[in-house]
């Protein structure tokens, strides 16, 4: 049981009529990268959203890092060690790449107002090791030549590294990515996969929604499959790529 | 390379700090009126400065700013005036005023954290209407704000044992009373641009313009955005609190009139016109709009005297209409304002990062 980070139990989640999450129950790992497919619409968004505590589940529960998650505010999950990135890019645009990362490690330093007027030793020193932090990260994901550009000057790919540089600096034990592949070139996607493996290798754990089939099973240690807000799998990739059930409602032709 | 930069960089702050000290005594010779209007105008940049923080930095529009204002103001009449015959000095009123004025601050942030946009705007305007309401009714059953007469005979500012209500001789030069608090707004407002700076590079600053760009990614990303909004709304106020002192202390008087609800509209005209979140562009938006109105005062009648025999429009009517139309033209060719916000560059080592 030691070696489990997350583990969701009977997840439920209405829109009105809409029953975008029917009673899912996982577990990820400590150290493997976990993903998260389905066809549109299926949840997997939704699924974030209920964990980061931006929606309410109707019912469900989670435990996280050995203690119960107890989601009463986004910012408080996000202390707790889970960051992540959005679907549709969410980047402060008119702050700088660097700013943005440096936003990113507002949850781990404490000065307040008093330090940022009177600028003390202390707040210097932490002003400091903030940024430095920051631009390592930037360098880390590869675009620490950018650091001075307005988030919404970056090249989309770019934008997508951000997005994990700032959840980076949150100093998370899980990432979890929403299609962080969404949208870019073969070379840009290859390099993405170059990243997401090198965080793993560095022991974070990762919870990856990905469209891009051939991208998840490659990467992925195991694979959990979403339909109609059902978990309808979960294994790891062969496994998944044979169960009937998931090639009926998802796989199909991506594999014949 | 570097001497001569920072050489020609300290030559300018001189020649501007020389201006500024120099500034009353050229504006005396046009008249005393002139000085007092500069006053104005500081204490206007002090509250576009306090405004900035709330709409600039965190994008929270705010229409009551000037509730703050009024509650500084208040505070120091009523400590510094024979109404309740208190007569406290002004460094002890000004750091009170400027509490209640936060306290104040984080009772309008309260109820409306949950809001944006319009409903914000019209839940602040209520706000700042209701303290104007109080203060015109605070006089039954007890008097606390006399009510709509206001409340006059307050003390002016005095500094080991100079009083700023009349006029001293210093070094041979006739100082004013208005030239006094001239200088003493200047250090005010030395403090007030630093805080506003320094504030908006730090961790708070950062965490505020992360709420104005994106709320939902900021909670994400760990900013507990309740407590950082409500910082805001306090440290904005306080800035308002501050005006408001100095302002009871040069008028002598002040009624609700003076906290009305264009005021508020005024302030937020200079935030916007200027550029929002740029310190510098908030303090030009501030300084335009309020010298230009006097400016047009004082020409538009006399023109049209010479040019037509008489006047055919009242000059406020006048400055009204061009007032209203700078702002639109402004709004329709330079959205961000007269001097947007940039990106400021930061100097790192990078060159020691890539050589890894
Ligand atoms: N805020 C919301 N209000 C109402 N319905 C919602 C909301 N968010 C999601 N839904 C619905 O919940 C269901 C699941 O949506 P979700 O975004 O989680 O799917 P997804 O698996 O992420 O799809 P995609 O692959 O297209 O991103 C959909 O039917 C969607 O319309
Ligand atoms: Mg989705």
């Amino acid at each position: 049981m030691n070696d489990l980070l997350l583990e969701a139990r009977g997840i439920v989640k209405r829109f009105g009529g809409v029953l975008a999450l029917k009673d899912i129950s996982l577990t990820i790992r400590v150290g493997e990268i976990y993903g998260l497919i389905g066809p549109n619409g299926a949840g997997k968004t939704t699924f974030f959203n209920v964990l980061t505590g931006l929606y309410v589940a109707n019912s469900g529960s989670f435990t996280f890092a050995g203690a119960p998650l107890e989601i009463k505010a986004p910012h408080e999950v996000a202390r707790a060690g889970i960051a992540r990135t959005f679907q549709n890019i969410r980047l402060f645009a008119n702050m700088t790449a660097l700013e943005n990362v440096m936003v990113g490690r507002h949850l781990r330093t404490r000065a307040g107002v008093v330090g940022a007027v009177f600028r003390d030793a202390g707040t210097r020193a932490e002003e400091a090791a903030i940024e430095r932090r920051a631009l390592e990260l930037l360098h880390y994901v590869g675009i620490s030549d950018r650091a001075n550009d307005l988030a919404r000057h970056l090249s989309y790919g770019d934008q997508r590294r951000l997005e994990i540089a700032r959840a980076l600096a949150t100093e998370p034990k899980l990432l979890a990515l929403d299609e962080p592949a969404a949208g870019m070139n073969a070379t840009e996607t290859a390099a993405l996969r170059a990243l997401i493996e090198g965080l793993r290798d560095d022991g974070l754990t990762i919870l990856l929604i990905e469209h891009d089939v051939k991208f998840v099973m490659g990467l992925c240690d195991r694979v959990a499959v979403l339909d109609y807000g059902e978990k309808i799998a979960e294994d790891v990739p062969e496994q998944v790529q044979r169960n009937p059930k998931v090639i009926e409602a998802y796989l199909g032709g991506a594999l014949a | 390379m570097n001497t001569p930069m920072s050489l020609r960089k300290f030559a300018g702050i001189a020649l501007v700090a020389a201006a500024l000290l120099a500034l009353p005594f050229v504006m005396a010779l046009a008249g005393t009126a002139w000085v007092r209007i500069t006053n104005l105008a500081i204490l206007y940049i002090f509250l576009s400065l306090g405004l900035n923080i709330v709409v600039g930095y965190a994008g929270l529009l705010d229409l009551g700013y000037i509730a703050f204002y009024g509650v500084g103001a208040y505070v120091y009449a009523l400590l510094a005036s024979p109404f309740f015959g208190l007569h406290l000095p002004f460094w002890v009123i000004l750091p009170i005023g400027a509490t209640l004025a936060a306290l104040f601050g984080v009772l309008l942030g309260t109820p409306t954290l949950k809001l944006r946009g319009d409903y914000l705007a019209i839940v602040t305007m209520g706000f700042g209407e209701i303290v104007r309401i109080f203060l015109n009714n605070l006089s039954r059953p007890i008097n606390i704000t006399n009510g709509p007469q206001g409340i006059d005979r307050i003390d002016p500012v005095s500094v080991a044992g100079i009083s700023f209500g009349h006029d001293s001789t210093f070094l041979g030069l006739d100082f004013s009373g208005p030239v006094k608090y001239y200088y003493l707004l200047l250090l005010l407002l030395l403090g007030v641009i630093m805080v506003n700076l320094r504030l908006q590079d730090s961790r708070i600053g950062r965490a505020w313009q992360a709420i104005r760009e994106d709320e939902t990614a900021a909670r994400a990303v760990g900013i507990d955005t309740t407590r950082v909004k409500l910082l805001a709304f306090a440290m904005g106020a306080c800035f308002g609190g501050i005006a408001g002192g100095m302002f009871s202390a040069i008028q002598a008087f002040i009624s609700p009139e003076s906290f009305v609800l264009t005021e508020s509209v005024m302030v937020l005209s200079m935030v916007v016109l200027g550029g929002m979140g740029n310190v510098w562009g908030v303090i030009a938006g501030a300084v335009m709009l309020s010298y230009v109105p006097e400016l047009l005062r004082y020409t538009v009648g006399p023109i049209q005297t010479a040019v037509f025999g008489r006047t055919l429009i009242a000059p406020e009517v006048i400055r009204m209409l061009l007032f209203g139309l700078a702002l639109v033209l402004t709004m329709r060719f330079r959205p961000a304002g007269l001097w947007p916000m940039g990106a400021r560059k930061r100097e790192f080592a990078m060159t020691k990062l890539d050589a890894e």
